[in-house]
């Protein structure tokens, strides 16, 4: 079996311009819904108490808000989890504030009030999380540093791998990835947690190696054919990538829809952010660093002024999957 | 004929073996076990314990599966959690006839089923993270200000008794903010004093201002209360939870001035909490009995200077106000033991011993003060409360001073507990919690294994599919992966967390990469003319510089998760780096010891099972 069966190279590049369209516009409005309507960010970086709660039967979420309400909150927010039966109860940091005296301590212990007022029992309970201001903060500041650390680490790898055009234009194409899938969590406000900046880590990670992949056929393909154009190398070096780019994606693919299907509730916005990354990720390594590649001025003369050595590990054909 | 070299199939075979060992353990599971520990540093619980044990168990009629004494104490392992808790009960009953003085901490654990040969080879199960096996994690941040501040007012204590044991006069030791003030009425006993100071407490900086003398903490001296706190915390909260009787707890310092405290597998959070959360601290101090002065600060709700006002518990939950000085007289830090017992009314009553710095101030105080009230005062969650507030009618030497009235004897066993278990060097309070329900936990690894093998699955029926043959060599090959990822996971003991499991599986969906590299590869070199045997080899050695790239994005993206992520997503980054070491091992040399054991012997190789190979039209592929 084989899916891909190309007799004669696909003409992206022709399109070039219509697809950076497409990209430029889905970025900017990811950039707007971003801006507008922010990212949800869930209570490990905000600060605040979460509770979950399983009930033996539907649970009356009315008669909770009153209760909560009642007892003299008014930030709280209450709603469904998953099922009828699951209740998640969250309370940002502020309204605790008010409601107690100012210190930590105090607020450490509302998810007790919280369980009292409501008749919660510890059989019911299914988890509670609380995270002070301090720490939330801090969690925040790793994130932001953790994914300082990943651009620059791929860019440096990049550099030492790349020319520049290639490493520019991959990077690029990388934070398009990034910079639209975020625009979907702002968009649908989906809650943005620690372990959906980690699938935005790994994702980021992951994807650049394709990049890396069509401009090693790039290069190859500048290499040894002589009398194409530039245009002509690229959709040559994507058409015989993307049998590769497709099984080895769509592979990744299914194990993350497995973990969005069977994983619960608690991996659901992990593997969602897993399988845009991955989808966009196709598009872009092929459709949006090629032509920014092409845009650069890629040229044959860039990759053949210095006679490279015979390289034995290089097929004739100076094939590279 | 075998043209792989004969070392890297020893070096498979030799992984596999190791490999299927290291994760036998977690096939096995964990049995439920009770563990017996002593109470006090005087008992043991060693080998010689175990025949008491087993005639209890024996006698209550409840069977076990295993018994055996470790560093820690005694394990008995059960077949099911009702027989555990049966055995917790009668064990807590036959050793423990004191239940307010308890001698032995009975607590209920897990413990690895694998039979002992496996375990004496170090083969243990993953460990599990909170979130699957339920159990409670506290952040402590301690509040080293607070340190700061019961430093200087116990060093105020300490020069009060020391400046007069010398005789020298001064006119008011008084603590504002972070300094200690010294009052003198002429230069001469001020030099006295600041010479005496410099030599006996040379944590103090000292300043002269008119006629006081101003003493500070000197930055070091800071620093170390602040390693010291941290410590003496930890070895409080060390000794809560061994009383709490919680198997296998995690206490260990996170960054300068926090701790982490992870109880795994307690049911009860908020049980937990009030233990832990507890900062309870003893005070002494003299009660301002001056007429009129308390009945004044309660109309104008102020208290008079050098006073603050406190509540006195009475029998019934009423509270009556009393008015006491502002200076302490001794704190807990002096506390060497208390014990819950009985006064000789027969009253519950808890028994304080001092040390002899304590003993000597408190001598010291009574004789100056008969006649007059002491208040002893509890601090709770910040806020203090008098115990009691007895009249001193003799001196009271030896260090050896009851509390008693107005309390109940579980109280009573309440604040000895705290009271013994040591107060905290300096104030916490709890930052983060994640307290995770056991049948969350349980659901927690369902969905994980599910979700693994499901994709796993997935992934096997494609290859097997697509790439003939070679799609099932990729796939047994994949299964060595997670064969090898389980078990350097449960050789390093790493915890596994949701996110983990999690990582697991996206791992396994990366890992396939390698193997579809490899094989479109030789596909690609077949399609060329490559004869099988050579495709083979020219697939494996020029998919491998394109595997390296592939999976090294991927790994600088692991390690910085694994730098900067806290909790569960540090379980996603430990998994996610392990499974990059241990997929390309498995894509590159298993998958090739497959292949080689299936087609390498074959002299002549016609034809391999890679599914088909369409061929472009020659025409379209030369030119």
């Amino acid at each position: 079996m084989e899916f891909f069966r190309f007799k004669n190279d696909i003409p992206f590049m022709r399109h070039a311009l219509a697809f950076n369209i497409i990209s430029v516009v889905a970025f900017v409005a990811a950039i707007f819904f971003i801006a507008t309507r922010g990212l949800n960010f869930s209570m490990e970086f905000t600060g605040g108490t979460l509770i979950e709660v399983r009930y033996e039967q539907a649970a009356d979420i009315g008669a909770m808000r009153t209760a909560l309400a009642s007892a003299g909150y008014t930030e709280f927010v209450v709603q469904h989890f998953g099922s009828t039966e699951d209740v998640l109860i969250r309370l940002p940091l502020k309204d605790m504030a008010e409601d107690d005296a100012v210190s930590d301590q105090n607020m450490a212990r509302q998810s007790e009030a919280i369980m009292s007022a409501l008749n919660i029992s510890q059989e019911q309970l299914r988890r509670v999380e609380f995270v002070g201001g301090q720490v939330s903060q801090e969690l925040a500041e790793q994130g932001a540093l953790a994914l300082l650390m990943v651009t620059i680490g791929i860019l440096v790898y990049l550099a030492f791998r790349f020319e520049w055009r290639f490493g520019f234009a991959a990077i690029l194409s990388n934070i398009h990835d990034l910079v639209i899938v975020l625009g979907f969590f702002a968009f649908f406000q989906w809650e943005f947690s620690l372990s959906v900046l980690a699938a935005f880590l790994a994702i980021m990670g992951y994807s650049v190696n394709e990049a890396v992949i069509i401009f090693d056929r790039v290069r190859e393909t500048f290499r040894k054919a002589r009398g194409m154009t530039t245009q002509q190398v690229l959709d040559h070096a994507i058409t015989r990538t993307i049998s590769r780019t497709m099984i080895t994606h769509g592979s990744t693919q299914m194990v993350v829809l497995s973990i969005l299907f069977f994983g619960g509730e608690a991996l659901r916005y992990f593997a969602l952010a897993l399988t845009l990354g991955i989808c966009f990720n196709i598009y872009s390594s092929m459709l949006v660093a090629s032509p920014i590649v092409m845009w650069l001025g890629v040229s044959r003369e860039q990759f053949v002024k210095p006679p490279a050595p015979h390289d034995p590990t290089r097929s004739a054909d100076g094939a590279c999957v | 004929m075998n043209r792989y070299p004969l070392w890297k199939h020893i070096i498979v075979a030799l992984a596999l073996i190791v490999g299927f060992f290291y994760t036998l353990p977690n096939f096995f599971g964990k049995d439920q076990a009770v563990q017996i520990s002593p109470n006090r540093a005087t008992l043991k619980v060693d080998a010689s314990t175990v025949p008491r044990i087993e005639s209890i168990l024996q006698d209550a009629g409840i069977e076990f599966n295993n018994i055996f004494a470790d560093p820690n104490g005694i394990r008995v392992s059960f077949a099911s959690v009702d027989r555990q808790m049966l055995a917790r009960s009668a064990l807590e009953k036959a050793l423990n006839p004191d239940a307010e003085n308890p001698d032995y901490v009975v607590a209920l654990n897990l413990l690895s089923a694998s039979p002992a040969w496996l375990t004496n080879m170090g083969a243990l199960p993953m460990y599990l993270g909170l979130d699957l096996q339920g159990g409670v994690h506290f952040l402590m941040q301690v509040d080293m200000q607070g340190a700061e501040l019961q430093r200087l007012d116990s060093i105020a204590t300490e020069l009060r008794v020391m400046l007069r044991d010398r005789n020298i006069r001064h006119s008011g030791i008084n603590r504002t903010d972070k300094t200690i003030v010294i009052a003198f009425r002429d230069d001469d006993t001020r030099q006295q004093a600041s010479a005496l100071i410099n030599r006996e407490i040379p944590d103090l900086a000292l300043t002269v201002t008119e006629d006081d003398l101003v003493a500070s903490l000197r930055p070091e001296a800071v620093a170390d209360l602040a390693k010291y706190a941290l410590q003496q915390n930890i070895n409080t909260l060390d000794r809560r939870v061994n009383e709490l009787g919680v198997a296998e707890p995690v206490i260990a310092q996170q960054g300068a001035s926090r701790i982490v405290v992870q109880l795994p597998g307690v049911q009860d959070p908020a049980r937990a909490k009030d233990i832990l959360g507890r900062t309870a601290t003893l005070e002494v101090r003299m009660v301002e009995d001056t007429p009129g002065m308390l009945d004044n600060a309660l109309t104008t709700g102020i208290a008079p200077f050098e006073t603050e006002l406190f509540f006195e518990r009475v029998r019934d939950g009423d509270e009556i106000p009393i008015l006491l000085k502002r200076q302490v007289v001794l704190t807990g830090e002096h506390l060497t033991d208390a014990r819950p017992g009985f006064d000789e009314n027969g009253q519950p009553a808890v028994h304080l011993t001092f040390n002899p710095t304590g003993s000597r101030i408190f001598r010291d105080v009574s004789r100056e003060n008969i006649g007059k009230r002491m208040a002893i005062l509890l601090f709770e969650k910040g806020r203090g409360e008098v115990v009691t507030a007895p009249v001193i009618k003799t001196e009271i030497g030896g260090g050896r001073v009851q509390i008693s009235g107005r309390m109940t004897s579980s109280e009573a066993s309440d604040i000895a507990l705290l009271l013994r278990a040591g107060s905290l060097a300096a104030p916490m309070e709890i930052v983060e919690e994640r307290t995770v329900g056991p049948s969350m936990g349980a659901e927690n690894i369902k969905q994980g294994y599910n979700a693994t093998l499901w994709g796993f699955v997935a992934i096997v029926v494609f290859m097997s599919v697509y790439y003939m043959l070679f799609g099932v060599i990729s796939s047994t090959a994949l299964a060595a992966n997670l064969l090898f990822l389980v078990a350097l996971l449960s050789m390093l003991q790493a915890t596994l967390t949701l996110p983990g499991i999690a990582a697991i599986a996206l791992t396994l969906g990366m890992a396939i990469d390698a193997n579809v590299l490899i094989n479109e590869r030789i596909r690609e070199e077949l399609r060329a003319g490559l004869p099988p045997y050579a495709a083979i080899v020219a697939g494996y050695e020029r998919a491998f510089d394109t595997i390296l790239d592939a999976n090294i994005t991927t790994f600088i993206a692991g390690l910085s998760l694994l730098i900067f992520g806290s909790g569960p997503v540090r379980g996603f980054a430990v998994v996610l780096c392990l499974g990059i070491l241990t997929s390309v091992f498995s894509a590159v040399m298993v998958s090739r010891v497959l292949v080689e054991l299936i087609y390498g012997r074959r002299n002549k190789l016609a034809s391999i099972s890679i599914g088909q190979i369409w061929k472009p039209e020659a025409a379209a592929e030369k030119k």
